[in-house]
Parts: C-alpha cells; structure tokens; sequence
C-alpha cells in the first residue's frame, strides 16, 4: 500500500511538474514580450524592465526562476490589467468553487439516486425514464444545456432572474454543470448496483429475511458506491472545464470567465497562471479519488 | 427378445453401468435430421452486425446519422447559397436579408419574386445578422464537427493501438517505460493543455497556404496535434492490457507449440481478439472528439473564420438569443442529434461486438 501512495504522488508531482514546464515554454513560444503594449517603448526601456523582472536571463534559468515563484504563490503579474494574478485567481476562485462544488454535490446525490432507482426497477418505466433522460443528457455539451436553460427560464418564462450582483441565483448554472457528469454517476451506479444485487450475499440476505431496505442500503448500495468514488476525480475536471463555458454564458464572475477572458484578451500569463491552478486541482482530486478508492474496496491488488 | 442375440446379454450385477440395448429406440429419419439442424456457420463481423441490427435503437441511429451524412453531401449541391456568401438580389447586396426567420423572404426579394412570378430557394433555416443563409452554414458546420470527429479518433485508433501492441507484445522494460509515460500523460488535463497549446498554436503557426487545413484555421491542425499527442493514451492502455491478457490464453500456446510464427499468432489469434475492443473504443471516441471540437469554438479557439462550426454557430448566436433564439436552437439540436446518434451506436456497438456480454 505505502508503495502504491508513493508511486502516485510521485506522478502526481511529475505531472504537475509537467504541466509547469508545458505552460512556461508554451508562454514563451508565444511572440511578443510582455511589454509590447500599445504604447511603443524605447529601447532603453524595455532593457531595463526586462532587467527588472529577469526577462534578459536565459530560458533555463527563467523557468527555475518561474517555478520559484510559483511555489512561493506568485505568477506573477496580469498583462493587461497589471494586477496581481494570484490574488485573481483566489478572488475568482472563490465562485467558482461555490459554484462548482454545489455542482459537484448535486451531480452526486441525484446520479446516486436515480441509478439506484433504475437499477432496482430494471427494465420497468422508471428505469426506462431515466435511462432515456440520462442518455439525452450525456449528448448535451454543457454550453448547449446553459445556453437552452438560459433561453427558457430566464428570457421565454422569466421564472429566474439573470445573474447579476443583486441576485446571484445558483440554481440553473448549477444544473447545467451538473447535468452530464449526473449522467455518468447515474448509468455508474445502475451497473455497479445490477452488479452487487446479482451477488450471492446479497441472495443469501433475503433467504435470512432481511428487510428490503437495509438489504438496499446496507448490502448493495454501500458496494455500489466505490465504482463512483473513481470518478470523483474526472468528476472535478469535468465541472471545472465546464464551468469555463457556463460562467461566461450566465456572466458569473468566477474563474472560468476569467479564464476565457484570458483567451481572447491574449493575456498570456494569466492563461499560464489558471491554467496551472486548474491543472493542479485537477491532478489532486484524481489523485485523492485513486487514493480513496484503494483504501475502500479491500479486493483491490496494488501492484 | 430373439432378435438381440448377437448383443451381449446384459450383466446382472447390481452396481453395473453396462446399459441394456433393449431399453434404446432407433431414431427415426425426422429426428436424426433435427441432430443436424445447427446454426449457420459466421464470421466474427457477421455474428456482431446481426446482433447489432437487431438494437432498434442503434438501426435508428444509424438511419439518422445516415440522413444526416446525406444532407451533408447533397445540401452544398443543391442549395444556391454558400457559407460565407452574402445574399444578393440581381446583383445588389440584400441589407433586409439580416436576421430573417426560417422560410422568410426579405423585402427585395419579395419585390424580385413579384416583378419576375419566380422562386427563389426558401431560408430553410433563415439567415445570420451578415445576411447569409442559415441552413448552409449549419450544414458546413456539421460537415467541420463530424470530419474532426472521425478524423480525431482514426488518429487516436492507429496511434493508440501500435503503441499499446508494442507495449504489450515487447513486454518487460520496454513496457514498463512506455506505460509509465502513459500514466503520466493520462493525468493530464486534457482539455486545458488543449486550450493552451491552441493558443500557442495559433501565434506561432501559419498554415494559410496549404489548401484544406488553411480554410480550417491553425486551430485546427493544433486540436489534431494535440489529439495526436493526448488522447491516444486510452487507446494505447486498452490494446496493451487486451494483448496482455489474450498473450496468455492456451490457444496462443497451443499454437506455438504447434510452431506457428509470431506474425501468424499477431494476425490470426491476437488482432481479431482485440478487434472488438478497438472497435468500439473508436466508435466511442468520434462523439468527444465532437464535444472537444464544439467546445474549443465555443470558446472561440476552433475552425477560422468564416467557416462555421457547430460550436462557433451556437457561440454567435448567444448574443441575439432573445429576438431570434432559432438561430441557437438548430446548431445545438445539431450537435446533440449526432453525438446522441454515435452514442447509441457506440452503446449498441459494445452490448454486439463485446464476446464477454454475450448472454
């Protein structure tokens, strides 16, 4: 076990080291320095702000540099807003981990229930039900299911006010984060669960005359729920690329729009800086997700 | 009795197994002819495609995506309208043709259908806010998504399964290293590096001249890049472990005992094993590599302007949802109706092909 949590931060930490190193040559391949603003400077200037942030250094030498400062928190400043990134992102961060982690619960709780609903009436409406809806859902990128809830509920029927700093309603860019990775959780469960009713426990549980409800709950259900542990970590990286797209389409202010912002603005280090900050969170939740899952289910090898 | 004389009188012992003819009936003709009744002999491919089309859901499927790829082909032929062309009436750019509603006529063609009692080809889907026809732009864009797809996930098939076979046929260090990269590759997120790397791309990188790939944008060529250098990796994990598992199976053995040569063992015991799960994995990535297409033009880092895409065609649209929400209904109906459609096949696909869900 301790050789298996070892090799796995080990490459959780090459990875990230990865992704560092990607995103600081992928910065610097980029033409154009930081200081080609519109206003044209001479060169005696721009010598010495390269000086001053250690432009002039060789790229090797940057890059520590970069990564210096990284682990330290900074990433340095915005091009085009010259604010401090770190503290963007922390600001931003902030909504959209309500956000996405209200999301995340949902897609949880609701994936769990409706597979466990399906599983337990196999091939009756309800499981018919569900199972059309959850394929419909799985073929909806989120900025089509954000942009149908935007059109409906807020401009067609007007039942939901548009985002804005008075009214800050979660409800539909919550489901349409949620929408497709509860998708998943539900066609996950349904088959782990199918797979724990069909065990011979569980067989051996109703000859005894267990009541059907802890037969439920405590026999299958239990088992059933460590294949969705897995996907926890996919899970996070789901609802935070798709929040990239439903932040801006519902004009939340989180990290995602900024991110977006950045693309468009050719805000080079503030790319750099969310792109390693969502990476990072990312490689983590897979990380603790694999780590969680071996620790739960004692059937497990570790090689 | 007299007829069984020249069969051996059956033994009296008690426990004995020896059975006694005279208990047995000859069968008659009818019923040595129902021995023979068997199935048909078929082939791997045959057994899959009958059970496949037996899937009333994967037949839908298929028919749609066929109509699909049909107006696909036949729409540019037929429709006098092309993608980027802005309508004009005898000659004179159409400034009411803007935002028109499906089947609507602007005003100076309403005129120009008066004066000359003649038809023009109807705005099946309307027109955009640059006065050009709807309909031919969201077939364009199907025709960029669905050709992404496809391409994207043929590059992931011959990448991913020749990576995965060495892996798992070399064995040993070889497949150690290599699925170390894998693993490291794997925890990659895969869409910011996409996003990244697209961005770089695009600064860096100039392919205007080229004929096909310039109308397409460098955003393109670096989602294929990086399609090529990020998402083979499932592919490649899925060969290996299948060559792994199939390596050890006593057919392999038996057939190298018999002194067959590796090439024979790859072609005839180890490919058609694997082929089902390849199949299907293939059949399953086409819908998001079409997720990751409408995604990225979403977000503005798809196809160049001004070919559309699914996904830049629904982006545009947001801006005008209120006054003509259509515009944004019939490229996401689009998008959902093909990935839908590749699901169900790649679902229907996995329940015919795969030997292990054979009931």
């Amino acid at each position: 076990m301790a050789k298996y949590i070892v090799k796995r931060i080990l490459l959780a930490v090459v990875s990230l080291f990865l992704i560092c190193f990607i995103t600081f040559f992928a910065m610097n391949a980029v033409p154009g320095g930081p200081f080609n603003g519109e206003k044209a400077k001479s060169a005696a200037v721009l010598e010495a702000l390269n000086e001053k942030y250690g432009l002039n250094k060789p790229l090797p030498e940057q890059f520590i540099n970069y990564m210096k400062n990284i682990l330290h928190g900074d990433f340095g400043v915005s091009l085009t807003t010259n604010r401090d990134i770190a503290k963007t992102i922390g600001e931003s961060f902030a909504v959209s981990a309500k956000l996405g982690g209200i999301a995340i619960i949902v897609a949880l709780i609701f994936g769990v229930i409706l597979g466990a609903i399906a599983a337990l009436n196999r091939n009756k409406w309800p499981d018919h039900l569900i199972i059309f809806f959850v394929t419909l859902f799985t073929a909806m990128p989120s900025f089509v299911a954000a942009s149908f809830l935007l059109l409906v509920f807020c401009i067609q029927l007007q039942i939901v006010p548009v985002w804005s700093v008075e009214s800050q309603n979660y409800i539909l860019p919550v489901i349409a984060l949620s929408l497709s990775p509860m998708s998943y959780i539900t066609r996950l469960t349904k088959t782990s669960m199918l797979d724990a009713l069909g065990q011979d426990y569980v067989r051996t549980a109703k000859a005894k005359g267990v009541h059907p409800m802890k037969i439920i709950f405590v026999h299958t259900l239990r088992n059933a729920l460590i294949p969705v542990i897995t996907y926890v970590g996919p899970l996070t990286a789901s609802i935070l690329t798709g929040s990239l797209v439903v932040e801006k389409i519902f004009t939340i202010g989180g990290l995602g729009s900024k991110f977006v912002d950045s693309i468009t603005k050719r805000d080079y280090t503030m790319i750099m800086g969310t792109t390693i900050f969502l990476a990072t969170i990312m490689v983590l939740m897979n990380l603790v997700s694999d780590l969680v899952y071996k620790l739960v289910d004692p059937r497990i090898q570790l090689d | 009795m007299a007829e069984n004389y020249d069969i051996p009188a059956p033994k009296k012992r008690m426990l004995s197994l020896q059975l006694d003819p005279a208990k047995f009936e000859k069968a008659t003709d009818e019923e040595k002819r129902q021995q023979d009744v068997m199935a048909e002999s078929t082939t791997f491919f045959k057994d899959g495609m009958r059970r496949l089309m037996k899937n009333p859901l994967a037949v839908m499927s298929m028919i749609i995506l066929a109509l699909v790829i049909l107006i696909m082909i036949f729409a540019p032929l037929i429709v006098p309208y092309s993608y980027e062309e802005i309508i004009t009436v005898e000659g004179m750019r159409d400034r009411g043709a803007a935002n028109l509603g499906p089947f609507e006529y602007s005003e100076m063609e309403q005129a120009y259908m008066a004066k000359y009692n003649t038809r023009i080809f109807p705005h099946i889907m309307g027109t955009d806010e640059l006065c050009r026809d709807y309909f031919i732009r969201v077939v364009y864009g199907a025709r960029v998504s669905l050709l992404v797809g496809v391409f994207a996930s043929l590059m992931v098939l011959v990448i991913g399964t020749l990576y995965g076979a060495i892996s798992g046929y070399a064995g040993g260090k070889t497949d150690l290293i290599m699925m170390r990269i894998v693993d490291i590759i794997y925890s990659l997120p895969d869409l910011l590096i996409i996003i990244l790397l697209a961005v770089v791309f695009k600064e860096t990188l100039d392919f205007s001249s080229v004929p096909v790939i310039g109308k397409l944008g460098t955003n393109m060529v670096s989602m294929f890049i990086v399609f090529g250098l990020l998402y083979w990796v499932g592919m490649a994990r899925l060969v290996r472990g299948q060559i792994l598992t199939i390596k050890q199976n006593e057919y392999v053995l038996a057939a190298k005992s018999m002194g067959a040569s590796s090439s024979r063992i790859i072609r005839k015991h180890i490919l058609p094993n694997c082929l089902s799960v390849i199949i299907i994995s293939t059949a399953q990535q086409i819908p998001s590599a079409i997720f990751t297409e409408s995604y990225l033009s979403f977000i503005g880092l798809g196809v160049a302007l001004p070919m559309p895409s699914l996904g830049s065609l629904a982006n545009a649209a947001r801006s005008g949802m209120q006054s003509y929400p259509w515009k944004l209904v019939f490229p996401a109906v689009a998008i959902v109706l093909i990935v839908l459609a590749f699901n169900l096949i790649g679902d229907a696909m996995r329940d015919a092909f795969d030997p292990k869900l054979k009931k």
